[in-house]
């Protein structure tokens, strides 16, 4: 006799019934269960939300757009490091959507009665290109590798410099992914800086495409240490930082891969405001509209899915 | 009722510690050889009656584990007779590699791969690395020291790619952080 075979399904032989065991789960978790969201005496609590989107917004941004080399990369070494970067800058961004929902739920865009979708997914597939508060540096196509270094070199070293001073935020939960956050992008700002110099001393065909990489990023740059009304706020009440404060440091961290790198600082002005405005008000690129409609497209296509 | 494993509630002197012992027997998902009380995930478990709340540390903000983690516990919690398992995430500390236990390190070696060396202490701003992080590493297959580093990045967030120059084999070591 020989047993008959359900195939039906060969996943139901792999679980044996039980699906804990499988890809991780069923589906997603808060995650800040069980983490305490109380909002500080003193702050606005739709101020706080609105920052939190905004680091939340430049980590997911980052983070998309680094995927987007996934299979792509020149090696499979780089093509598993830029995935590992993004897979932190969207851990750190699911961290902060959750805690801008925490610290103010009318932010959060309205979803059909009884979706299933938890806010931070929301938040991420549910808002328009006005509503994000990203930066426009990330935005940005990735170009080549050599351009995607410098713009992670920019980025990295901009975000280290603020994370290391939120991790005094009276804000807990924002200090506690503060310091997680610098231990991460220790590696990724290391990763960017050796990268650049090596594509910078290495062929005259590497050297020429860093160095055009550095130019096109260059006119966002600028853009990172513009202090919006909100991030003065936060700042003031004692749970933010005011990005201006670290420009200078780094401009001599920037200069001591560029030193190292024989290449000059590039001496390009900055990408105007639109109407006044810039990323932190809402205004992108066009870039931000197409990488938008990809990275959203499947969950409004479904906005009572359960993923 | 608690006491469905009457055997084990004996070797406990409190139902806290049988608790505590259960919930450190559940494995890492991406790392089997290691328990989460090995790896340094497992902060706490408090005990009322037969309700159990687990403390766990996530290892990166973006670990895909946790979720799993979080089943896996519960889970295992259940089949000893706990009905209401609470999980708790805590943030702070952030978890740092100098949590993985002596005994972890032993099971890493054993399985091929390389145990993390102390973490990195910053005081004041983080210093930036423009060469190449040297680590006094051994090859866990051959045991010679001759190795190289391949990629500070690796099959999941917490390891980096090796590679012995002796014996040629590929193999991961866990990232000080």
């Amino acid at each position: 006799m020989v047993e008959p075979v359900d195939h039906e399904s060969v996943y139901d032989s792999l679980l044996g019934g039980d699906d804990s065991q499988w890809a991780f789960g069923t589906d997603f978790e808060d995650p800040l269960a069980g983490v305490d969201t109380t909002v500080p005496d003193g702050v606005d609590h739709h101020d706080l939300a609105i920052y939190c989107l905004m680091l939340a917004d430049d980590a997911l941004v980052m983070s998309h757009r680094l995927s987007q080399w996934c299979s792509n990369a020149p090696d499979l070494e780089e093509d598993i490091a830029l995935a590992n970067i993004a897979l932190d800058l969207l851990g750190q961004s699911r961290l902060l959507l959750a805690r801008a929902a925490a610290a103010n739920l009318s932010v959060v865009p309205a979803m059909p009665h009884g979706s299933p979708v938890p806010p931070e997914d929301a938040l991420a597939f549910f808002r328009t290109d006005r509503e994000f508060l990203n930066v426009r540096l990330v935005e940005a196509e990735n170009g080549d590798f050599g351009q995607t270094m410098a713009r992670l070199l920019v980025f990295s070293t901009w975000r280290l410099a603020i994370f290391q001073r939120l991790a005094a935020s009276r804000d807990t939960v924002l200090a506690a992914v503060a310091v997680k956050g610098v231990k991460e992008m220790t590696y990724h700002r290391d990763y960017a800086g050796r990268w650049f110099m090596t594509l910078a001393r290495g062929t005259e065909e590497s050297r020429r495409r860093v160095v055009a990489g550095l130019q096109a990023v260059w006119p966002l740059q600028a853009e990172l240490f513009e202090t919006h009304s909100v991030e003065l706020s936060v700042t003031e009440a004692g749970v933010g930082v005011d990005p201006a404060t670290v420009s200078a440091e780094v401009q001599v961290l920037l200069e001591q891969v560029l030193s190292m790198s024989d290449v000059e600082r590039p001496d390009i002005g900055a990408l105007a405001r639109v109407r006044g405005e810039n990323g932190r008000d809402g205004l992108h690129t066009e870039a931000f509209s197409l990488m938008l409609a990809e990275m959203q497209v499947v969950a409004r296509a479904h906005p009572s899915g359960s993923w | 009722m608690v006491g469905q494993a009457a055997g084990l509630s004996a070797s406990f002197p409190t139902e806290q510690e049988r608790a505590f012992a259960i919930a450190a027997e559940v494995t890492d998902p991406e790392m089997p050889m290691l328990t989460l009380q090995d790896l340094g995930v497992l902060r706490d478990v408090e005990c009322a009656e037969n309700a159990v709340v687990v403390t766990i540390t996530p290892t990166y903000s973006g670990c895909p584990a946790m979720a799993t983690m979080r089943d896996d516990l519960v889970h295992r919690l259940h089949d000893h007779g706990y009905d209401q398992v609470e999980v708790r995430v805590s943030l702070s500390p952030a978890w740092s590699s100098d949590w993985i236990t002596p005994r972890g390190r032993e099971a890493l070696a054993d399985h091929g791969l390389s145990a993390p060396g102390p973490a990195p202490q910053h005081d004041g701003p983080v210093g930036l690395s423009l060469l190449p992080t040297r680590r006094p590493l051994i090859c866990p297959r051959c045991g010679v020291a001759e190795v190289e580093l391949t990629s500070e990045f690796g099959t999941t967030a917490c390891k980096a790619l090796y590679r012995c120059t002796s014996c040629l084999e590929p193999f991961e070591h866990v990232k000080e952080i």
